[in-house]
């Protein structure tokens, strides 16, 4: 065990960095750039039931420190996921994957959660009621108490696998979604999703991105994404996993000793496909000059007093 | 895919809100002329995607049009300033299928990488034909570089203040083998229409990576879900859906 280790649900993870889903693909494409098994794990691209096309482009918007996205889960769907993508992965990874479900009603979480269980790779199913960019599923589940525990205890009905509950930040309490999902079984809960936000294309005078709307990351999140793992870690019991903005081995820590006890990397492996590699490489170094032998020990760390 | 750092030898106006720029890095990772750069710019998150227009060695020129803030930005940098770059992106032309007289149709700021691609087929020996598209008279580059590699050059401008008036499809020869374009997307429409022969097309879409990771760039096409940035830009003619 190495003092990047930590634990995510009963799972030793040799490092607390997990690319974020949507960023990284299913790992393979990343792997011819560099060795992914320096990493925790990482969440692949969100998959649902069926295959999906996604949105009409444009998808993609800059913004001040960060992007807009509105790709919309374009994803092969959980039968191609499991007979097509996974087999390639385990090629090149060989230590457990956390699986993102997204789905358009409970039966849609439950049908890709039960196939998911079975694959031996698939460490974690981290559940998505929280995508801003698809109608009449996604986030809708995750800005009510009520339905946020619906999916997660109907989930945790078909797999023995840990549950991770990803949240939205798109809702007045997220404290409150996040008991709702420990009360009904969820083994841990990641957050944030991207907040949703537009942009207006001036010469247009129309929306930028075809979806209209989008959901922001980047740099320009983190603050939020940290109040939010704050407020979060002090609410539940369960492991919380911390995302937004995340691009640095500080931002890792930080994130860390608001209450996290691993660190999903989103929208800085689109802008540097080596992110990862280098925040892995950085991070020693960073905890020595701040006299952190050992990276769980600080879990939460800024909580005391 | 590399990770490299350029040095900016050369940044210029050539035309109107168009610049080019002449870098100097490693460029092993080009393999075919179609393929683009993803360009770092302080201050901006997403990285800008721009198509090469030549390579010699390790020289790299690229030419692009100032149409927003990271474009603006580039047309200020100056010699000597250093570049994170991602090169070798795409898939880049497929010259395999040119035949021998293979016909170019470029629009605006789609006209710099059939430079490249000119550059090979006449390396190869193919009698090369280009029809380079602008609005006016003012706005018109590299027809002069185009003859001097020995291509038989059309200009047409849509205002008909030089070379024959109208769009690149009014400047198609009878006579060609294949064809490769690159332009705007109505211009993409025309040729596809117009054409008589299979051929290849570049398109262009605002992106996340790049590489292929985030889906940002994706489009439907006959044969399944394509990934302009990873699985083109260069798409077949036969396997061409248009949206609308």
């Amino acid at each position: 065990m190495g003092r990047l280790s930590t634990e995510l649900c009963g799972i030793e993870l040799d490092s607390p960095l997990i690319p974020a889903s949507g960023t990284f693909g299913y790992g393979y494409e990343f792997a011819e750039l560099y060795d992914i098994n320096i990493l925790g794990t990482f969440s692949f691209k969100g998959t649902t039931r069926d295959p999906r096309f996604g949105n009409a482009t444009p998808r993609i918007a800059e913004t001040p420190s960060g992007m807009l996205n509105a790709v919309g889960l374009q994803n092969p769907g959980t039968d191609a996921v499991i007979s097509t993508e996974l087999p390639k992965l385990a090629k090149v990874f060989r230590k457990p994957v956390m699986a993102n479900v997204s789905g358009f009603s409970v039966d849609d979480y439950v049908e890709s959660c039960a196939k998911l269980d079975k694959e031996a790779q698939v460490g974690w199913l981290e559940v998505n009621i929280s995508c801003p960019n698809v109608h009449g599923g996604g986030m809708s589940f995750g800005t009510s108490p009520e339905s946020a525990a619906e999916v997660t205890r109907e989930v945790k009905k078909v797999t023995a696998k840990p549950v991770i509950m990803k949240l939205s930040p798109n809702v007045t309490d997220i404290a409150q979604i996040a008991r709702a999902c420990e009360a009904a079984g969820a083994d841990g809960i990641s957050l944030i999703n991207t907040l949703m936000g537009m942009r207006i294309d001036l010469r247009r005078r129309a929306p930028l991105l075809a979806n209209r709307t989008g959901g922001l990351s980047g740099p320009a999140v983190f603050p939020v994404a940290l109040r939010m793992v704050w407020d979060v870690y002090e609410a539940v019991s369960i492991p919380v996993v911390g995302m937004g903005g995340v691009s640095s081995a500080e931002d890792v820590i930080e994130m860390m000793l608001a209450g996290a006890c691993a660190v999903e990397i989103g929208s800085a492996n689109l802008r540097d496909p080596f992110a990862c590699k280098k925040i892995t490489e950085e991070l020693p170094g960073v905890m020595d000059s701040l006299g952190i032998t050992d990276i769980k020990e600080i879990i939460g760390g800024a909580h005391n007093g | 895919m590399k990770d490299q750092t350029f040095t900016v030898k050369e940044n210029r106006q050539i035309a109107p809100l168009t610049f080019l720029m002449r870098m100097e890095g490693d460029c092993s990772e080009i393999t075919a002329p179609g393929q683009f750069i993803n360009i770092q710019i302080d201050g901006l998150f997403l990285r800008r995607p721009i198509s090469v227009c030549d390579l010699e060695g390790n020289t790299l020129t690229i030419i692009y049009k100032t149409v927003g803030k990271g474009t603006k930005a580039m047309s200020l940098m100056k010699e000597g300033q250093e570049l994170d770059i991602l090169t070798g992106l795409g898939n880049g032309y497929d010259l395999s299928k040119a035949g021998d007289r293979p016909l170019l149709l470029g629009g605006g700021v789609g006209v710099p990488p059939l430079y490249l691609l000119a550059k090979r087929l006449r390396a190869e020996g193919k009698q090369v034909s280009a029809v380079l598209g602008f609005n006016k008279a003012e706005e018109v580059f590299f027809a002069d570089e185009f003859r001097e590699l020995g291509c038989s050059v059309t200009v047409t401008t849509a205002d008909g203040s030089t070379g024959t008036k109208g769009f690149v499809t009014d400047g198609m020869p009878e006579d060609y083998s294949y064809f490769y374009t690159c332009g705007p997307e109505p211009m993409l429409k025309a040729v596809f229409r117009a054409s008589q022969t299979s051929g290849q097309f570049s398109f262009e879409e605002r992106m996340g990576c790049g590489f292929g990771a985030c889906m940002g760039c994706s489009c439907r096409t006959v044969t399944g879900y394509k990934r302009i940035c990873k699985d083109g830009p260069v798409l077949e003619k036969e396997e061409i859906l248009w949206e609308d």
